[in-house]
C-alpha cells in the first residue's frame, strides 16, 4: 500500500479538506471549461516543453492537474534541511575531487568511480571557481514512501530542467482560481527567478568590479528547454545568448549587443561540457565559445554549473552521496538514499539477476527513463534481454528496489483520486543556499502508474507550502 | 645541454579570417631536467589573453586575433638548460591523479591486436618499470619509423596494423598498451634535438609518459627506442596528440588555410 499524502490517519488533512470541498462544490462544466483554460494559457505562452531530456514531440502538451499538492509547514522545513544539507555535501565533493581528493584518499569513495568517470574533467583540476561552488542550480528529485520517509531518486547537479513548470503551475492556478488563494496561506515562489539572478551574481569572478553581467547561454530554439531558457531570462532581466552571440577577447568574455561588445562575468549555460569550448572539449562543435574554457581557467568569467560538475549527479557516485553528508559535513543524512546495488560488485550482481523481476534496473549514465528495467512491470522475455545486457557489461548498471511512491488527490473522469507522484525541488547554491518553499511535482495520471514521466502518461500540478 | 629553440608556425588563409582565438601550450614544463630563460611567445597581430598553469602543470596562454588578417604568425624563441633524468618527470608539479589517464580515447581505444600486444610484451615483467620498458620495445619493433605512411588523424591500431609510422603513432600505440596493462599514460609534446643534421622533422616531437608506482611519471620514446634525455624539451601532455596539441585554434570565418612550420632546435657551446 502507497502513503496517501491526503490522510493523516483515516482522517483527511486539514488543507486536502478545504481542496475536496472546492471540488465537490464544483460543478462538472465548471471543471471541464477551467481544464480547457489552462490548457490554452499553457499554449499560449509556448510552454510545451519535455522535462528532463525525455525526447518525443517538443510540441507536446505536459498534462496539467489543477489538483495541488500540499505540505506542511513541519514537513517542508524537514525537506528543506535535507535538500540543503546534500546540496552541500555535493559541492563540497566537487571541490573535493577537483583538489586533493581526500574523501578517496580516505579510502570512502573508490578512485577508479571518480577519475575514470567520463564526466570527471581532468581540465579544471586545480581550479577553484568563485566560493568553492560548482553546482549552483541543484534539481533533487524525491520520492516519498511514508508520512515521514523521503528517498532521493537522483541528484541533478549539471542543468536541471523544470522549473519553469514549478513558476507557470502556479501562475496558472492563481490567475484561474484566484478564490483558492485568498486567505490562504501559501508561500510564495516567483520570488525564484530574483534568487536565481542574486545566486549568480553571487559567483562573479574576483576580477569583476562593477555589479555582475549575467547571461543565459541557451543551445538554441530547437532544443526541447528552450522556452525555459527564454523564461528564466526574461524574469531575470537578463540577456539570452547562443554561442555566437559571445566571444572572447584578451581576458574576457563579450557579448555582441547592438551598441558595442558588452563584458560577460557570469554564464548559466544550459549547454553541456562538451559543447562549451571547440579548444578544449569538441573541436567539432559549433555551438560553443572559442577560447570560453581559458577565460575561465583564468578567473575571467564564472560558468554556472562548472564544467565537471557532473561526476556528482552520476549514478555510480549517488551510492556515495550519504558518506559525503558524514565525511564534509559531519552530520548524519537527513534524507535516504534508495538501496541501491552497484552491479560490479559480485555479491549485489548475484542477488540481483537472482531478484530481477522485483527490481528496478537502470543505466549509470543513462537518464530520461530510458535504459531501465522495471521488473514488476516487464515479461519474462524483456527481464531475460536485460539479464543478458547485465552480464555483458555489469559496470553499466544498478539496481533499486520498486519504491511505493506516495499518492495525491488528482483530478480523474469521476472526481478525484489517488495518483503516484514525485518532487524536484531546486536548491540555489552561491553566497548563500536557497531554497523556493515548493518545486516541482510529477504525477503517473494512469491509475496504478508508478512511471511520472511525461513521455508515458505523467503530468505536472503546483506544489504548496503553507506557512504557520 | 643548453639548447636554443625557435619554432616559428605561419597560418595563410585563402580569405581573410574575422577573429582567431587560439590556446597554446607552448612554454617548456618547469622540473627538474629543464630550466628555461628568456622565453618569449608572440602572434602577430595578437592580444595576449589569460594565462595559468593548469592541472596537468601546463602553462597555457590564450591569444586573440582581431582581423581581418590573412596570415597569422605564431613565434616561439628561447633558451633551455637540460639534464639527464633517464626519463623521469622529477620535481615536477601537478594536480591531476594519475587513474584519470587511464581513460581511452579514440586515437588509443585498443583493439584485440593491441590487447595481445599489451599481454604478450607485458608476460614475465619483474616490475612495473620493466613492464614500462617492455612495452615500449614491444611498440618499436611492431611499429617501424616512416615518415607518410600514416596520416594526423591514424590511431593506435591503425598504425599498429600497417606495422608503420611516426613518433605520434608510436606514441598512441605505447599509450594504449600501457593502459590496457593497467599503467596510466599520456602523451608529450615537445622537442628534440636532433644530432643528425637537417632533418627538420624531428625536432617538434612526440613521446609518451607512462606512470609508474614509486618513481611517478617516466618518458618513453618508442620513436627512438629510448627515453627522453639531454636532448629533449618537455612542453605539455594530455590523454593523446589532440588533449596534448601545442597548438589549439579556431578562426572565425575561416577558409582554406595553409600551415608552414620551421621549428630549431641548436645546442649552444657556450
Amino acid at each position: 500500500m502507497s502513503y496517501n499524502e491526503m490522510f493523516e490517519g483515516e482522517a483527511v488533512r486539514e488543507p486536502y479538506a478545504r481542496l475536496r470541498d472546492w471540488v465537490q462544490t464544483m460543478p462538472d462544466d465548471f471543471r471541464q471549461m477551467k481544464q480547457a483554460e489552462a490548457e490554452a494559457l499553457f499554449r499560449r505562452i509556448g510552454i510545451t516543453f519535455a522535462v528532463y531530456g525525455e525526447g518525443g514531440d517538443p510540441d507536446r502538451l505536459i498534462p496539467f492537474d489543477m489538483m495541488p499538492r500540499v505540505f506542511e509547514q513541519a514537513e517542508w522545513r524537514r525537506l528543506e534541511r535535507g535538500i540543503k544539507q546534500r546540496a552541500r555535501a555535493l559541492n563540497a565533493f566537487l571541490r573535493d575531487v577537483y583538489g586533493r581528493g581526500e574523501i578517496i584518499r580516505a579510502g570512502r569513495i573508490p578512485a577508479r568511480l571518480v577519475y575514470q568517470n567520463d564526466a570527471y574533467e581532468k581540465s579544471v583540476v586545480g581550479f577553484v571557481p568563485p566560493r568553492g561552488v560548482y553546482s549552483h542550480i541543484i534539481g533533487i528529485d524525491l520520492v516519498r514512501t511514508a508520512k515521514d520517509e523521503f528517498y532521493v531518486l537522483e541528484d541533478n547537479c549539471r542543468t536541471p530542467s523544470g522549473v519553469s513548470y514549478m513558476l507557470e503551475n502556479r501562475e496558472i492556478m492563481m490567475r484561474m482560481f484566484p478564490q483558492l488563494f485568498r486567505g490562504s496561506r501559501i508561500e510564495p515562489v516567483d520570488q525564484y527567478p530574483e534568487l536565481l539572478r542574486r545566486t549568480l551574481e553571487s559567483v562573479a569572478p574576483a576580477k569583476c568590479r562593477e555589479r555582475p553581467t549575467c547571461v543565459i547561454l541557451t543551445p538554441g530554439h530547437y532544443n526541447s528547454a528552450y522556452y525555459e531558457h527564454s523564461f528564466l531570462a526574461n524574469l531575470m532581466g537578463v540577456e539570452l545568448v547562443e554561442g555566437q552571440d559571445l566571444f572572447v577577447d584578451g581576458e574576457f568574455v563579450y557579448m555582441r549587443t547592438t551598441t558595442g561588445p558588452r563584458r560577460v562575468d557570469v554564464i548559466y549555460r544550459r549547454i553541456d561540457d562538451l559543447f562549451l569550448d571547440p579548444l578544449c572539449f569538441r573541436p567539432d562543435s559549433m555551438l560553443g565559445i572559442p577560447g570560453l574554457m581559458d577565460v575561465y581557467r583564468s578567473g575571467g568569467v564564472s560558468i554556472c554549473s562548472a564544467p565537471g560538475a557532473g561526476v556528482a549527479d552520476d549514478k555510480a557516485i549517488y551510492t556515495f552521496v550519504p558518506e559525503m553528508v558524514r565525511f564534509y559535513l559531519g552530520e548524519e543524512p537527513i534524507l535516504n538514499n534508495v538501496q541501491t546495488w552497484t552491479l560490479w560488485k559480485e555479491d549485489d550482481r548475484r542477488y540481483v539477476l537472482e531478484h530481477l523481476p522485483e527490481l528496478v534496473v537502470k543505466e549509470v549514465h543513462g537518464s530520461g527513463g530510458y535504459g531501465m528495467l522495471v521488473g514488476p512491470k516487464s515479461t519474462s522475455a524483456e527481464i531475460e534481454a536485460f539479464r543478458a545486457k547485465i552480464i555483458a557489461d555489469p559496470c553499466n548498471y544498478i539496481a533499486q528496489p520498486t519504491l511505493a511512491l506516495s499518492t495525491c488527490p488528482t483530478f480523474v473522469d469521476e472526481g478525484i483520486a489517488p495518483r503516484h507522484v514525485d518532487l524536484r525541488p531546486f536548491c540555489l547554491c552561491g553566497d548563500r543556499i536557497e531554497l523556493v518553499p515548493g518545486g516541482l511535482t510529477r504525477v503517473a495520471l494512469r491509475e496504478g502508474s508508478l512511471v511520472v514521466n511525461s513521455s508515458q502518461g505523467g503530468g505536472v500540478k503546483d506544489t504548496w507550502v503553507l506557512s504557520e | 645541454m643548453k639548447l636554443q629553440i625557435s619554432h616559428e608556425t605561419v597560418y595563410r588563409y585563402e580569405q581573410p579570417i574575422r577573429n582567431l582565438v587560439q590556446s597554446l601550450r607552448l612554454t617548456p614544463s618547469v622540473f627538474e631536467g629543464q630550466k628555461t630563460h628568456d622565453w618569449q611567445i608572440q602572434v602577430s597581430g595578437g592580444v595576449r589573453g589569460p594565462g595559468f598553469r593548469d592541472g596537468a602543470g601546463d602553462w597555457i596562454e590564450g591569444w586573440t586575433v582581431r582581423g581581418p588578417v590573412a596570415e597569422v604568425t605564431v613565434r616561439i624563441e628561447g633558451r633551455v638548460d637540460t639534464r639527464d633524468l633517464a626519463g623521469v618527470l622529477r620535481g615536477h608539479r601537478e594536480a591531476i591523479h594519475p587513474m584519470s589517464y587511464l581513460r581511452d580515447t579514440a586515437p588509443t581505444e585498443p583493439d584485440a591486436a593491441l590487447q595481445d600486444l599489451s599481454r604478450t610484451a607485458g608476460t614475465g615483467a619483474r616490475d612495473p618499470l620493466d613492464l614500462a620498458h617492455r612495452l615500449s620495445a614491444a611498440v618499436s619493433e611492431a611499429i617501424a619509423f616512416r615518415p607518410g605512411a600514416t596520416e594526423a588523424r591514424t590511431t593506435a591500431a591503425e598504425a599498429l596494423a600497417l606495422g608503420e609510422g611516426v613518433c605520434q603513432d608510436h606514441s598512441h600505440a605505447l599509450i594504449s598498451v600501457a593502459r590496457i596493462a593497467g599503467l596510466p599514460a599520456r602523451y608529450v609534446s615537445g622537442y628534440l634535438h636532433s644530432t643528425r643534421d637537417g632533418e627538420a622533422h624531428d625536432a617538434a616531437h612526440a613521446w609518451a609518459e607512462l606512470h609508474v608506482e614509486g618513481l611517478g611519471w617516466v618518458g618513453f620514446d618508442p620513436a627512438n627506442r629510448c627515453c627522453p634525455d639531454e636532448r629533449y624539451v618537455r612542453l605539455g601532455s594530455g590523454l593523446d596528440a589532440p588533449d596534448a596539441a601545442p597548438i589549439r585554434g579556431v578562426a572565425m570565418g575561416s577558409s582554406a588555410e595553409r600551415l608552414d612550420v620551421a621549428v630549431h632546435v641548436q645546442e649552444l657551446t657556450q
